[in-house]
């Protein structure tokens, strides 16, 4: 930051710079945003200038969230969406690794999958929700489609992009030390299109929450959605306040996976390496 | 430190006869003929784009459309210019990929020993530097135990100094193992340096051979070494008086 340069004549004396900026550890001081924020909510919610029927304070959502907790309300919403969640991120991510690698290893498979993906892809997955409807009935399994179809193309176009990058220079040294066809996936052109598959899947657990919450606006006899629109018939601003702040922490969660993840999967891969 | 190479009897580790290729409509490769002795090194020299690469693809099994008569030995080491370990398995991992049945770390260490490397073994590609990457990518064509080296110009990238201690190890293992070497190079001298035999590519052919009888460990500033140089860069078309 101030890395000063004095000119001294032709030289240029260049001042090292001490290692490490602030006392305080990284986590720390990434934390200390949100934390500001919260304080000036409660701040905000205990001078009055927020009514609690537009948006209740920090404190009072603690409340809220622990008698939805004791009530068993919570868990048993976070278990129906975690189930609708879980069955759709593995629908998916099984078809979109499943065809990506057809599409990817074999002419054929590239011609017959890859245009029609292409052409689907343009198509706003949220639009299908009627269509989903009619075809898999209101229950559980066109909410079960709808996010595997969110997750099914980020995963099928970074995989697929993925295998094409990798330097065809390693696929003929694998060849010649004598891999197999299915050697060379193993070895050479799954490891090699990991940093495209995670940053996929990244992008796809986010579609996942996203499409979840779609899904259960419509008609949801469970879950966090159905919590929502309970809350919105009875005017529980608070409840769909924590609601909300339950699919922020879910998707963190997921990011946090995903990072955990690649630490392990890319370690060779020097930026994502654990120090 | 001499060396006996194979009675010329004896059924050659390579046999190539009427070799043609084309790209398209470019013929690379034109009624090629080569054949190398077991244990026999051989530096191939030639022009930029006369087809030495190609040839050398061909006989490893990475190109397999051509025309004419290819027999080569089963066990097969290759090298290339680039390194070409995976990035995602360690040194070791890289040295033992593809052996069947799967190698372990000991096998691999101990080649990786001959390369003065085994303390790197469980280092990532991307932690080697230069020549370390080179010699990994030398011993993982020597844990095959290979009757055949196919070198591609793999000392070209290196430095001066990292290039004469890396012909020093090709020589050093070459003579410990016996297998055949194919090297190609631009360099004259590491052709001089290091070859039983020095075959020159022109236009996809071979135009010719020269026996290098200077006798083993060898010297730029030997006797003999000179005359050679000079031959081989008269062939070359380059004028050996600089
Ligand atoms: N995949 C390819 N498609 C078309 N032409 C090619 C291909 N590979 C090589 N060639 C051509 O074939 C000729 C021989 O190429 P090759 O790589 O064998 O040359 P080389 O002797 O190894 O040259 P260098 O010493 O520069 O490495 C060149 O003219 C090159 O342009
Ligand atoms: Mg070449």
């Amino acid at each position: 930051m101030n890395t000063l340069l004095f000119r001294q004549g032709g030289m240029q004396i260049i001042v090292p710079r001490p290692q490490g900026r602030s006392g305080l550890p990284r986590p720390v001081r990434r934390l200390l945003g949100p934390v500001l924020l919260l304080a000036v909510w409660e701040g905000a919610a205990l001078a009055g200038w927020v009514s609690p029927d537009t948006l209740p304070a920090p404190h009072s959502l603690f409340t809220t969230c622990r008698e939805l907790a004791a009530g068993g309300e919570l868990a048993h919403a976070l278990e129906a969406s975690l189930a609708r969640v879980s069955i759709g991120v593995v629908t998916g991510l099984a078809c979109g690794v499943g065809l990506g690698l057809l599409s990817s290893l074999t002419a054929l498979g590239e011609d017959l999958i890859d245009g029609v993906v292409h052409m689907a892809r343009t198509l706003p997955w949220v639009g299908l929700i009627p269509l989903l409807i009619i075809w898999l009935g209101i229950e559980e399994a066109s909410k079960d489609a709808l996010i595997a179809l969110a997750v099914f193309f980020p995963v099928y176009i970074n995989l697929v992009s993925g295998v094409r990058q990798v330097d065809p220079g390693l696929i003929e040294a694998g060849r010649t030390l004598g891999l197999s066809r299915l050697g060379v996936v193993r070895h050479v052109l799954l490891p090699g299109a990991m940093p495209n598959l995670l940053t996929g899947l990244r992008y796809a657990l986010g579609s996942a929450w996203l499409a979840l919450v779609f899904a259960e606006q419509v008609n949801s006899l469970n879950g966090l959605g159905y919590l929502i629109n309970h809350a919105r018939e009875i005017y529980r601003t608070d409840i769909i306040v924590v609601c909300l702040f339950i699919y922020a922490f879910l998707g963190l969660a997921a990011d946090f996976s995903i990072r955990f993840l690649e630490s392990r999967l890319l370690a060779w891969n020097g930026a994502f390496a654990t120090s | 430190m001499t060396r006996t190479v194979c009675p010329p009897q004896s059924a050659p580790a390579v046999r190539v006869r009427g070799l043609n290729k084309n790209f398209g409509a470019r013929r690379v490769l034109a009624d090629l003929d080569i054949d190398i002795r077991p244990g026999e090194f051989v530096a191939l020299l030639g022009t930029s784009g006369c087809g030495k690469s190609t040839l050398l693809r061909i006989l490893c099994g990475l190109d397999t459309q051509f025309e004419g008569e290819v027999a080569v030995p089963s066990r097969r080491g290759v090298a290339f210019q680039a390194p070409r370990l995976m990035p995602w398995k360690r040194v070791w991992e890289n040295v033992v990929l593809g052996l069947s049945p799967p190698g372990s770390l000991a096998d691999a260490a101990s080649v990786l020993a001959e390369v003065m490397l085994e303390h790197r073994a469980a280092a990532w590609p991307r932690e080697l530097s230069g020549g370390e990457a080179q010699r990994a990518a030398l011993a993982r064509a020597l844990v095959r135990q290979p009757d055949i080296l196919f070198l591609d110009e793999p000392f070209a990238a290196l430095d001066a100094l990292l290039r004469l201690k890396a012909q020093q190890l090709v020589a050093r293992v070459w003579e410990r193992h016996g297998f055949s070497v194919l090297l190609v190079t631009h360099d004259v001298e590491e052709a001089l340096l290091l070859a039983d035999r020095i075959v020159l590519m022109c236009d996809g052919a071979v135009a010719c051979q020269m026996d290098v009888t200077l006798a083993r460990p060898r010297d730029v500033s030997g006797p003999g070494f000179g005359a050679m140089r000079r031959t081989l860069l008269a062939w070359l078309g380059v004028s050996g008086d600089v």
